[in-house]
Order: C-alpha cells, then structure tokens, then sequence
C-alpha cells in the first residue's frame, strides 16, 4: 500500500494500477491538497504586511526626508574661511545617541554666499578633513583631495564634495538635511552632476573672492 | 560495582528506547573512513565546527552585558572591558575566536579544493561549503558593527557608499541597510539581529546540512596522480576502498581532529590572554573627525583594493567582481565535478591559489599601513631633517617652511618621515627640472592637487628653490634634455663650419659634456 501513498498525485503515472490511482484520489488526499491551498493563502496575507514592515525603510515615502535645520549664527562663520560646524540630523529617532550628530563643513565665500559641504567623502563616506594653509580637503581612508570650493582636487572620488542647499534666515545659517549623503541619496543635498573625469589642471576653480 | 553498572545500564536503555539517537549518532560517529584520509590534513573542518561552537558560548555570555543600542552599545563594552569580572576576557575570546575562525575556514576551504575533494559526489558539499564561508565573513562585518566605535560608524558609511552605487535601487538599498536615512539606532538594531538571530542561525542550519553530507557521501580518500574521479566508477571504487582499508573514524581518525581542536582553542585563550580585547577604539560620535577608519584585518584587503581602483572603474567593479567571483566558487564543482583530483596534476588549480593568496596578502599587507593616505598631522609633527638645512641659503630655509607650512608633508615624505602618498622628495631635483617642479606645484598632475590657489610667487619661488637642492647623496640635477639637444644642435652646425681641418674621431655631439 505504502508504495502508492509515495505519490499521491501522479495519478497519471502509467505504472499505478487502477486501485492505485483511485488511492491517490482519496477524498483525504483532495482534502489535504485544499488544506495545503488554504496555507498558502494564508501565507500570503501574513507575509505581505510582514514584507512591508521588513521593507519600510526603503519605501519611496521615506527616500527624501529630511528639514531645514540652523547650524549656527551667520556671523559665526568669517568671509574668506572654512570652518566646522555640527547640528543635530531633523531624521535622528529616539535610540541614535551621539551617532545623531552631524559635523558639516562651512565656507563663507562672501558676505551673502555659503558653500555647505557634506562630512562625507563623495569616495566611501569617510570624513574629510580642512586644510586652511593648502585650501584643500583630504580624506583619511583612501586619500581624496578636494579643493577649496568642494571640487575634486585628486584621489579616488569620481567627483567633488557632497553640498548642502542653505539660505540666511535671519541672523542663522539654515541648511536642508536628512539622508547621509552618499552617491544615491543626495536629496537633500545640492543637485550637482557628477563630474567629468579629466586630467586635475583641466579644471576651473573659483577665485573671486580671494585677493 | 556489578550492580551500579546494571544500574547504568538501564538508564540508558529507558533513555535510548525513548529518544533513539544516541545508537545512530555513535553509529555515524564510528563510520568507517578509507585509512588514507586519516591525517592531518583533515582536521580544518573539525576545527571551524569546534570555534562556530565556541563563538555561540561566548556570544552568549557577552549578550548578558551587551546593550545593542546606539546610545549605550559602546558604553557598555567599556563596562564589559573594565567593571566586569572577566568580562574583557570573553570579549577577548569572541574577538579571537572570529579571526581564528576565518583564517580555519579559509585554510579548510584551500584544502578542499587543492585535494580536488569538491568533485563527485561531493558538489553540494562544496556549495553549501561557499554558502558558509560567505555566511562567516557576514558574522564578521556584522561583529565589528557590533564593537560600536569610531571604525564601525565609518565602516557602515563606507558599506553605505558602496550599496548607493547600485543602479536605480542605491537609494532604496541605502535606507534599508541603515533601517533609515542616517547611521543610527535603528542601523545597530538590525545589524545587531543579522549578528545574534539570523546569520547565526543560517551557520548552523549550513553547518548541519555541512555535517549531514560529509557523513552521507564519507570523507574524501586521499588524491592520487592519474586516479581519476569519474561519476559511473567513483563511488563504487571509493566504497571498495572503505571495504579494504576502512577503519572507524572515531576514534581511529577522529584523535587527530580532537588533538587539533584543543591546539586551535588553546591557541584562541593564550591570543586572548595576552594580546586583550579588539577595541572599542573612541566613541562613535561622527563630530569627532580627527579619525582614520580602518576595517578588522580579514577587511582590510578590500579596504586596499578600494585605494588604487580608478574612478572611472570603481563602480562597475565593485557590483560586478564580488557576483562573478561568488558565482565562480559556487559553479566551480558543477564545472569540474570529474577528473584529475591531486594537485601535482592540477596547474591551474595550484595557480589560481597561488595567485590569489599572494595577492590577497600584499593588499593586506599594504592595509596595514595604508601608503596611499595622506599623514594627516605631518606637516606639523614631523619637522625637515636637519640635514636638509645645513648650507642653505635663507631663501631655501624659507622655502622648507613654506614646504611644511603648506602640508606637503602629508602626502612626501623627508628621510623616511611623512605620507607616502606622493613620490618621497629627497632626491626630487634629480628627476624634474626646476621649470617642472614649479609647473607641478601650481598646476598639480597625476594624483597632485594644483597648488597655484595656495601659494603666492614668492612662495612658490622659496619652495621651488628649496626642492631644488634635494639631489639625494648629491647625485647629478635633472637636466632639460630638449634644451642640450639644440644645444648640441648650434654646436654642431659651428662645427660643420670648421670640420675641414678638424681630425676624424671628433667628439660626436650627443656625447655628454
């Protein structure tokens, strides 16, 4: 009997007998087969939500947060130089501890006009660092060089510095943050093409402010 | 003494009748193994198995203290290394253990395949095999995730800049993998659940699968030249073998794996006793930039790799390689699941491991002390060697400070001190001319930023000055050759005017001065 109950549903195997055909169209057979159906529904209406959940992060709603946030006073920052500056990320939840913080660097080209670059090298994200005596920003990790308008100097980064938008409101410097700026999610950054790749002197660099 | 064995007896009879694994395990336990495979070679797998074993303990024990929130996980390990009692040695022991465990792995994996054992009828094993050491390195990434500090936060930046140079889905990839839009809570939550639910429980799911084909198909029989595996005779002969010169694997080949498992567990407690804990290095407070991110050493190949791709190449090569080389290991058994199994008759085979572990070690190498970035804090802690100013005019000394004023040191080096991200400058006069050093530090060049914004003339002139008396053991300037040649070239034509009288043999003019 045990041989037939191997393959309850391959009734049209030739090498059954009738008998056993009739054993793999039981009526527990069929019930088992709907029963198994009835999971697989089921399945499907718990996994969807669980799917979504699992999924959240990524949903299109949630791929351009991000606010206007003060990073400090205007005049904190003097024409003609590059300074650090830190806020709070608008996105941080409740459990990000120090990890909600996050550094910026602010150029003041002039009395009115601000570069606000991204921490993040535009290589791997590693923090670059402000050299005032070379006017040049170098990353730790791989070596990139950026000149001081954010443009790519040398190194590995395929182009220049991640910005920020800003605007003065009022006496403070205001900028627009959210994503960690990487590659893909600079929605809250400033819409920069990415550079063409070319030989380093090829490149113009703004001096307009400098004596 | 009769009775209590009675006794003994008994209990283990109402057990066994009950539960119905002891007999089967044991059984399986004493399978006989072709005699030929009972040695040292054989003991990786073993091993990899006893330090998964030791890793769930330890990880255990540390998931008492471990707190897996943004706001306390480094707080907490700080409290694990220094306020419980022993506390730095389990982490020790698990920060170890993970090292130990990937290099047994990886040596278990180069085993494997040398000894051709990955051929009929053992495929799957091998596949499964892949699935776990990738699953391994998971466990890896993962845990230095879990050391919440400084070189993890920018780790998962670095991991973060890579997903985002997916096509289309970067973004959506990018958000997934931090559990938002910044690095955070949520990113050590779920980096937490991959660490000590999910990966964990996928090992040793594999592991069983592992085990459960290893014992089905039996310990591969040592490879001999000209004995070729072929899938109509492999498993009759290997059987046949089994039969001649079988003996049970416990204890009769199994001594060797127990002895080497204790050497590898002693080897983990004596690292872990002397050499401490991994970290946490400084709090993971992105503010705080005065940092140099670097991944644990079984990442640091990468991390090298990632240093000298170009631009241009950066993207496609890193969503293209890692796919092609996984699908490579995991089709390898299905393309070559028949013939030749020992290396003597393997080149390629040979090759191939050749190739990529001396490539695998020189990257490592190479990121251990990352040549290619800039020394950040050279320009003012490494003063010019003092030899370098004796006998210089004022206006070259002038030039040493504009040298180190301006940060060249991070990147050249003076006498062996400095980055070694450009060329080292003492002897730099002997290969550019001083027309092109200038045109090299105004305009940069190769991997050169331009300087021309940062300098003014009579800096540059004070710099380019002092560049030019670094000739290295007073070797000879570059020269212009251009400038030489029509030299020679006026040379030779007042030459020509006077070559009526001269005598034969006369210096020709591309002979040096």
């Amino acid at each position: 009997m045990s041989e037939f109950l191997k393959y309850p549903g391959e009734s049209s195997n030739d090498a059954l007998s009738p008998e056993g055909k009739a054993q793999a169209h039981t009526r527990r057979v069929f019930l088992f087969k709907l029963a198994v159906g009835l999971n697989a529904v089921v399945g499907a209406v718990l996994a969807v939500p669980l799917i979504g959940y699992l999924l959240g992060p990524a949903s299109r709603k949630k791929s351009s947060v991000g606010s206007w946030i003060s990073i400090g006073e205007v005049n904190d920052f003097p024409v003609g130089q590059t300074r650090l500056a830190e806020f709070r990320s608008p996105v941080a939840t409740f459990d990000d501890g120090e990890t909600a913080k996050v550094p910026c660097w602010v150029r003041r080209v002039s009395e009115q006009t601000f570069q606000v670059f991204a921490i993040n090298c535009a290589h791997l994200g590693c923090p670059v660092r402000w050299f005032s005596e070379s006017k040049l920003f170098l990353c730790p990790c791989h070596g990139g060089a950026y000149y001081e308008d954010g443009s790519r100097a040398s190194g590995p980064p395929e182009r220049g510095l991640f910005e920020y938008k800003y605007k003065i409101a009022g006496n403070s410097l205001v900028i627009h943050a959210g994503d960690m700026p990487t590659l893909a999610t600079q929605a809250s950054c400033k819409d920069k093409p990415l550079i063409q790749i070319e030989p380093v002197a090829a490149e113009t660099r703004s001096t307009t402010w400098e004596g | 003494m009769g009775r209590l064995k009675e006794q003994g007896i008994a209990a283990y009879q109402w057990l066994e009748h009950r539960l119905g694994l002891i007999k089967p395990i044991s059984e399986a336990a004493a399978h006989p193994t072709p005699s030929n495979n009972a040695s040292w070679w054989y003991v990786f797998g073993s091993a990899a198995t006893v330090l998964l074993i030791l890793q769930v303990m330890t990880g255990i024990l540390l998931a008492l203290i471990y707190s897996p929130s943004a706001n306390e996980a480094w707080t907490s390990l700080n409290f694990l290394n220094h306020n419980i009692a022993l506390g730095w040695y389990v982490r020790a022991l698990h920060g170890w253990g993970s090292d130990f465990m990937i290099a047994i792995v990886l040596i278990h994996m180069v085993q494997v395949f040398l000894f051709g054992a990955y051929k009929f009828p053992r495929e799957l094993t091998w596949i499964v095999g892949v699935v776990l050491l990738l699953l391994t390195l998971g466990m890896a990434f993962t845990g230095q995730v879990m050391r919440f500090d400084q070189d993890a936060y920018w780790g998962l930046g670095i991991g973060a800049s890579i997903v985002s140079r997916v096509p289309f889905v970067g973004a959506q990839l990018v958000h997934l993998v931090l559990g938002g839009p910044i690095i955070g809570g949520a990113t050590l939550s779920r980096f937490f659940t991959l660490h000590v639910f999910v990966i964990p429980g996928l090992l040793l799911a594999g592991v069983g699968v592992h085990v459960w084909m290893v014992l089905r198909h039996g310990v591969s029989d040592w490879p001999m030249p000209g004995r070729l595996v072929r899938k109509s005779t492999y498993e009759r002969e290997y059987h046949e073998l089994v039969e001649k010169t079988g003996m049970p694997f416990v204890p009769d080949a199994a001594w060797k794996d127990a002895v080497f498992a204790a050497a590898i567990l002693f080897a983990v407690m004596a690292c872990a006793f002397f050499f401490g804990p991994f970290g946490p290095s400084g709090q993971p407070d992105p503010t705080i930039i005065q940092t140099a991110p670097k991944p644990d050493f079984f990442f640091l190949w990468i991390y090298a790799v990632l240093a000298f791709l170009p631009p241009a190449l950066e993207t496609p090569v890193l969503l293209i390689v890692p796919v092609v080389g996984i699908a490579g290991m995991l089709m390898l058994p299905l393309i070559a699941s028949e013939g030749e199994r020992h290396w003597a008759r393997r080149p390629v085979a040979v090759l191939s491991v050749s190739v990529i572990a001396v490539s695998l070690g020189i990257f490592t190498r190479l990121g251990t002390y990352t040549p290619w970035s800039p020394v950040m804090d050279a320009w003012s802690s490494d003063a010019v060697p003092v030899k370098y100013m004796h006998d210089r005019t004022p206006l070259e000394r002038q030039g040493a400070m504009v040298l180190q004023d301006k940060q060249c040191r991070n990147c050249h080096e003076l006498d062996r001190v400095g980055g070694q991200r450009g060329p080292a400058l003492d002897s730099v006069a002997t290969r550019l001319t001083e027309d092109q050093i200038v045109r090299q530090v105004l305009q940069g060049g190769g991997n050169m930023p331009a300087y021309g914004n940062a300098l003014n003339p009579s800096e540059t002139k004070a710099l380019v000055s002092f560049l030019m008396t670094l000739r290295g053991n007073d070797l000879q300037p570059a020269i212009d050759a251009s400038r030489e040649l029509t030299r020679n070239k006026q040379m030779e034509q007042e030459k020509s005017q006077g070559a009526a009288w001269g005598p034969k043999g006369t210096p020709s003019p591309g002979q040096k001065q």
